[in-house]
């Protein structure tokens, strides 16, 4: 599985790319409960609407470990240094997402070779839904 | 509405353990079918001493075992319906795998009003060490709050 990271990496190649299921509201309130996060917005239209949405919509650290998921079916879970995301929009039900990561940069940090991936997470229309980048020890 | 003076509170520290029937109900609900994950055998094999945690699911540990997952919220008044959240960071020092007992440090570390105070962003950061003393991580939230219409 980490046979990607041990070729020689390339500025601009795309190392991350993996698309998931629609997210239906059965996802949401596994994950619900997966997480630990309980928050009613996610799960209980009742409470979104009074919020003000139309409907329940999906967690962002939901769509995170999407990317996560993504991340390390190319790199392995202990050589991520840092990851990081903005969640640029929210995810409504339904939506198919696609997880992609580009490196960037390649770097030296006290003789470990590292590389910068920028990430992204976007639906079937191609809205981003999450930008950020991680920093992976090649 | 939030102000500077919420910057360097701090709340009550969680501690967590990584529990393999949890981490496996949370691989189930992503459909992840990764063998580092799903195999400890395979774990091991690439060097674990167990099956690692996944890189976001430090985040899930802390509301997890908190007996007031939203305290930071009901701490300084914000309605959870309110809230978005912003941006996540983890870094990472050390690895963190299953049968591992967390500890979690939250702090906000800044308030910042934008949009004419039509918002504020509110950074928690939260120190991680392990059983050993080991600090493992350092978790980021940015979380968005949506205040009340401004005159």
């Amino acid at each position: 599985m980490n046979e990607t990271a041990k070729k020689a990496p390339v500025i601009g190649e795309r190392l991350v790319h993996k698309t998931f299921p629609a997210i239906s509201r059965h996802t949401l309130a596994l994950y619900c409960g997966a997480s630990g996060d309980h928050n009613p917005m996610h799960v209980d239209i009742d409470f979104a609407k009074k919020a003000g949405f139309p409907d329940v919509f999906a967690h962002g650290m939901l769509v995170m470990a999407y990317l996560g998921q993504a991340l390390t079916d190319a790199v392995q879970p202990a050589s991520i240094r840092s990851f990081s995301t903005r969640f640029a929009a929210i995810t409504q039900l339904g939506a198919r997402l696609t997880c992609e990561g580009h490196i960037t940069e390649l770097l030296d940090h006290q003789g470990e070779r590292r590389a910068r991936l920028v990430l992204t997470t976007k639906d079937e229309n191609g809205e981003i839904k999450l930008a950020g980048e991680a920093i992976v020890a090649l | 509405m939030v102000d500077q003076s919420a910057v360097g509170r701090s709340f009550t520290p969680v501690t967590a353990s990584v529990e393999p029937g949890r981490l496996r109900y949370f691989f189930n609900t992503l459909g992840e079918r990764n063998p580092v994950y799903r195999d400890a055998e395979v774990a091991r094999s690439n060097g674990y001493s167990a099956v690692p945690a996944p890189p976001t699911y430090l985040f899930c540990l802390e509301m997890m075992d908190s007996d007031k997952p939203f305290e930071f919220l009901t701490e300084l008044n914000i309605d959870l319906a309110r809230v978005l959240h912003g941006e996540q960071s983890f870094s990472y020092h050390a690895p963190v795998v299953v049968g591992d007992t967390l500890t979690f440090k939250p702090r906000v570390t800044s308030v910042t009003d934008k949009k004419g105070g039509a918002m504020t962003l509110i950074v928690v950061e939260t120190a991680v060490t392990n059983q050993h003393g080991i600090h493992v991580a350092d978790v980021s939230r940015t979380i968005v709050v949506r205040n009340e219409r401004v005159a």
